[in-house]
């Protein structure tokens, strides 16, 4: 329904929403700037903001010292992969919880849901020592199932939503004209299911692009993606604050530009079934 | 061949019996109607033949074979839904095309197919179009293409024709009737609606809370209701009934009298009134005839041109033929 808004108020609003963006975007954005200081100017006190010697040497050290494609290729293998193989687990699942649902399939769903409360430490070591014995450590393989197993429950529940928004009378009418169930989900439900099944990844990939833990603790030389690419910079190599930046530029630029062009998709991800 | 036979079918949803074991044979070629008020089990019983619905209990035969659990896919039964149910995603000739291509019948085939139903069913100036592009008439058609050029045992139809206007209902009544006129396949139909199955069936189901009330052809309904329920549910307007001392006159509970069965007199009758809401609807004029003292409303059917005015007394008189006793169990007395 459409409302009057007076013009005081849309500029209030508009003045606040991008003050508020502004806020949340300010360390990307002193990330980026960092990343053209010089070591110097990065550490100096008052820090500058625009007016500064620009420089793009930090881009080529880091370059130079890490290979950046190599884990960037890893990156894009792990969350792509993950992704992929849990929408491949998640959409008959979800098929089934939407539209032959039991007596418990609130609880099951409640039940994966549950499973994101756990803290991922509480399971590191007995994950660790498994993938040490059947040789899963360090390889992009062990990481994809490691992310998979976490992100299934949200890519379950997500997609448990949009099949919920399908009429069923729809998936009958198909059993009807002869298809069985695998035809049903091909032609018919995923189809149909397109802007929810296209969200539901796109969220998993940034899940996975972004996930610190495992990758961090699973991973050494062979298979480390950004996040450890951006954690060689840290600490045990003194604070290079120019260079760490660069670091995380390059490992946020990937993803900054994906979430930038499908932002739509995103947002009637995260809030579809909220507002309709 | 589409010879279908219930035998015992029930449907429990866990406590609550919806069909009590109930028994039908619907015969190769017949247009039957199921009808009912809502909630009466009809759509709940035309699910279970198309196996949509597992059943709880009894046997289905399709031609002979028994389908109880044979899976919606391999029924050789054809549906179209209120909701219509196409394929948002395709075109209409994808859709029409859609139960060809899971039987995987060759392409020259299907296009055979595609265009003669288009043309059967006006549809070939759209093939290429979305059904969100098409009006809700065009919809149904499309749903009906889509059921017949796979040549089912038999269609099934479950309220087809609720989401359209009054003008469009019935032109499509009228559409699926020639239809199956040409094609003399089994057609199951499922309506609320008493005019859709009076026009169209050749046999009426009459189902209350799950149970068949009565089945027959539809001036067998219409002459004989088997019970004050099938009495006062068939037939439009409906039939007047009423109790007490008119009814005692004729030696039952309840007499029944349908409409155009009272004969109307400025002078006399047997019995009296006073004219209120008189509908003119030009073939004919309805007239809701009170203080009677037999029951709130009497409702006459008169000639079209009758100039009788709010507050005109008039006199009734059934016709002794057509006038139907129940006892007090509510059924028809021979």
């Amino acid at each position: 329904m459409a409302r009057a808004v007076s013009t005081r108020r849309k500029w209030i609003t508009t003045v606040v929403a991008w003050a508020l963006a502004l806020l949340i975007f300010f360390p990307i954005l002193w990330i980026i700037l960092t990343s053209f200081k010089t070591e110097a100017e990065a550490i100096s006190t008052p820090p500058s903001f625009l007016f500064f010697d620009w420089t793009t040497e930090n881009y080529g050290t880091v370059q130079e010292r890490s290979n950046y494609f190599r884990h960037f290729w890893n990156s894009v293998v792990i969350s792509i992969g993950s992704t992929v193989i849990g929408l491949i687990i998640a959409i008959p699942a979800a098929w089934a919880m939407a539209f032959v649902p039991g007596k418990q399939t609130k609880n099951v769903l409640m039940w994966m849901l549950s499973t994101k409360m756990l803290p991922p430490v509480g399971v590191l070591v007995p994950i660790y020592l498994i993938f040490r014995d059947v040789g899963l450590l360090d390889s992009r393989l062990g990481l994809i199932i490691v992310l998979t197993l976490i992100n299934l429950p949200i890519i379950v529940w997500m997609l448990y939503t949009y099949f919920r928004e399908i009429p069923v009378d729809i998936l009958e009418a198909a059993r009807m004209d002869g298809a069985a169930l695998r035809n049903e989900i091909l032609y018919i439900l995923t189809p149909m299911a397109v802007p929810g099944i296209a969200s539901t990844l796109l969220l998993n990939v940034i899940l996975a692009w972004n996930e610190a833990f495992w990758t961090l603790n699973l991973t050494a030389a062979n298979s480390a993606p950004l996040t450890a690419f951006i954690a060689s910079y840290s600490s045990p190599e003194g604070l290079f604050y120019a260079k760490l930046s660069a670091a995380s530029t390059m490992a946020i630029a990937p993803i900054l530009i994906l979430g930038w062009f499908s932002q739509k998709q995103l947002v009637r991800g995260l809030t579809f079934g909220a507002v309709k | 061949m589409g010879r279908i036979t219930l035998d015992k079918v029930t449907k429990r949803f866990g406590e609550v019996e919806v069909i009590p074991p109930l028994d039908l044979t619907i015969e190769d070629g017949e247009f039957v109607v199921f009808v009912g008020p809502s909630g009466c089990g009809k759509s709940t019983l035309l699910r279970l033949i198309a196996g949509l619905e597992d059943v709880s209990g009894g046997e289905i035969r399709i031609d002979g074979r028994d389908a109880t659990e044979v899976p919606p896919a391999k029924r050789g039964l054809a549906m179209v839904f209120q909701s219509y149910a196409l394929y948002p995603h395709m075109s209409v000739r994808k859709n029409i095309a859609f139960p060809l291509r899971m039987a995987n019948m060759d392409k020259a085939e299907q296009d055979r197919r595609i265009e003669s139903a288009a043309k059967v069913l006006n549809l070939t100036d759209y093939l290429e179009r979305r059904p969100g592009q098409l009006s809700g008439g065009q919809r149904q058609r499309v749903a009906i293409g889509r059921a017949i050029v796979r040549e089912p045992a038999a269609f099934l139809f479950d309220e087809p024709l609720s989401n359209l206007d009054a003008a469009l209902r019935v032109g499509m009544r009228l559409e699926i009737s020639e239809l199956h006129e040409r094609l003399k396949t089994t057609m199951i139909y499922v309506t609320h609606d008493q005019v859709e199955a009076m026009t169209m069936a050749d046999k009426i189901v009459v189902l209350r809370a799950g149970n068949i009330e009565q089945v027959g052809s539809p001036l067998d309904l219409y002459r004989s209701p088997r019970n004050l329920f099938v009495a006062g549910f068939i037939g439009s307007p409906t039939m007047n009934l009423l109790e007490g001392r008119a009814a005692q006159a004729h030696g039952a509970h309840t007499i029944g009298i349908r409409p155009e069965h009272l004969d109307l007199s400025r002078e006399s009758g047997e019995w009296s009134g006073v004219v209120g809401v008189s509908e003119h609807l030009g073939s004919d004029t309805f007239l809701h005839v009170h203080d009677t003292g037999l029951a709130d409303i009497v409702t006459v059917r008169a000639s079209g041109e009758v100039e009788l005015r709010h507050g005109d007394r008039v006199f009734l008189t059934p016709q002794a033929d057509k006038l139907h006793r129940f006892g007090e169990n509510g059924l028809r007395l021979a």
